[in-house]
């Protein structure tokens, strides 16, 4: 696995699109980060332009001291190449393929017993060895976004963003496949518009509003302008 | 019936349909993906076939295949004989009036592919080949299927170009449309109609292939 001690991610871009403008300018060394906004915030455009999806109008972005993106010097590294794991909440397998054929799509270099290894790992990692011979028609909400994670993991990401992958799980499912997630100690943007959900997770948060970062430090710190309506979030959900 | 005129419509429509296949998928992908400012263009023209009479198109081919032009002069060169009123001169009209469909069929088949699939083969490295190949062609399968189906079908059915380009040569371009068209003209109405129930049947045939891969959409039924 990456050593998340020596993570670093520096950001600075700026994208307008349809009417919308970001500008962003961050760095994080922790290993855990969410991101967190409300929606429409520009929180995906972010991770996509970070994943290398969208080209930014401008800016710069850092990988471990590699540059990822540069505009001024015409760099735009290929999202396969940027060593970026990437999960939304659609977990948008291949649906021709089954959960292990999927897994083993980032992974094609491997010689053929590395990458049977690496699948079982990763299908033990999230008790999916069941899954493996399905295909993404045959496997519930759950499953499928368990294989997701197992296939953006497989090919050792140095990073990994995670667009809300698990907003529509219930929430055991949720902290068991956060708890495997965080054993893993790969550096994670983890995206939320749960205000509650961040004030109990123990993390760095980027607060993203309109386009722009408002606030950058731990949950508890950041989020207390938020309090009030947090308590009455937290109130009204008791 | 003549059986050398249907033997040479199904070669005619089978060559046509795999150099087809192998032009279109490739422009298709080209299409869905590119952002060059040249795509309408190439959209444009892979398109007008389909609105251009036939003999309008058959008379500018024949100009382009024929000795006053550069193109015509070295296909004379290479073959040792025009293109024109030659079974290779039918394939490359066939092709070039067929086009359209071979690739609007393909392009709405990759455009109808989950964009966030496409993202997630980016992002696990996949380049424009493996994402053709192991991506976009396996979820297409169905549009591959209709575009070849009406490929070999309207090649199989056309006239104006097949007479433009390839006149009425037995054996060499005389196709069955020829052949009931020369049928017609000498009053045997009856030898007329056999060969147009063979066109018919190869037609209804295909596009019921074609519509048994359909899937219902929705049912009234539980």
């Amino acid at each position: 696995m990456p050593d998340a001690a020596a993570f670093h991610l520096s950001a600075s871009v700026r994208h307008r699109v349809a009417g919308f403008s970001l500008e962003a300018e961050f760095s994080i060394a922790t290993a855990w980060t969410i991101l967190f906004g409300p929606s429409g915030a520009g929180k995906s455009t972010l991770l996509r332009i970070l994943a290398g999806l969208i080209s930014p109008g401008e800016g710069q972005i850092h990988l471990n001291g590699r540059s990822l993106t540069d505009t001024n010097r015409k760099i735009a590294v290929a999202p396969g190449r940027r060593g970026i794991g990437f999960v939304t909440q659609q977990a948008a397998l291949f649906p021709h393929l089954t959960a292990r054929e999927n897994i083993a799509f980032g992974i094609r270099h491997l010689s053929a017993g590395q990458r049977t290894e690496r699948i079982e790992e990763l299908l033990a990692l999230f008790g999916a060895e069941p899954l493996a011979a399905r295909k993404p028609a045959q496997l519930s909400g759950g499953e499928r976004q368990r294989i997701a994670l197992a296939r953006a993991l497989a090919p050792r990401p140095h990073f990994l963003l995670l667009d809300e992958p698990l907003a529509a799980l219930d929430a055991a499912s949720k902290q068991t496949l956060l708890a495997a997630l965080r054993s893993l100690d790969v550096p994670a943007l983890y995206v939320s518009h749960d205000l509650a959900e961040v004030w109990q997770e123990d993390a760095a948060v980027l607060v993203l509003d309109a386009g722009r970062i408002h606030a950058h430090g731990p949950a508890r710190e950041v989020l207390a302008p938020h309090r009030d309506h947090l308590l009455r979030l937290l109130t009204t959900a008791r | 019936m003549d059986l050398q005129a249907l033997w040479l419509t199904l070669r005619l429509a089978a060559v046509t349909t795999v150099i087809l296949l192998a032009i279109g998928i490739p422009l298709a992908a080209w299409i869905v993906s590119t952002r060059s400012p040249l795509r309408p263009l190439i959209e444009s023209l892979t398109t007008l076939p389909l609105l251009l009479p036939p003999t309008v198109l058959g008379f500018y081919l024949l100009v382009l295949l024929g000795p006053r032009t550069a193109f015509g002069r070295l296909w004379i060169h290479l073959l040792g004989h025009p293109l024109a009123f030659s079974f290779s001169g039918l394939v490359f009209g066939s092709a070039i009036y067929s086009l359209p469909f071979a690739v609007q069929p393909v392009v709405s088949g990759f455009h109808a592919v989950d964009a966030a699939l496409i993202d997630q083969a980016r992002l696990l490295g996949a380049g424009r080949m493996r994402l053709l190949r192991e991506i976009l062609l396996p979820l297409s399968t169905r549009s591959i299927l209709t575009a070849a189906l009406l490929c070999f079908t309207h090649t199989i059915g056309e006239f104006g170009v097949v007479l433009m380009i390839g006149g009425d040569i037995p054996g060499a371009t005389r196709t069955l449309s020829i052949e009931i068209f020369d049928q017609v003209q000498d009053f045997h109405y009856t030898a007329a109609n056999h060969t147009a129930l063979v066109l018919l049947a190869v037609s209804f045939i295909a596009l019921v292939v074609l519509y048994r891969r359909n899937p219902r959409s929705w049912s009234l039924h539980a």
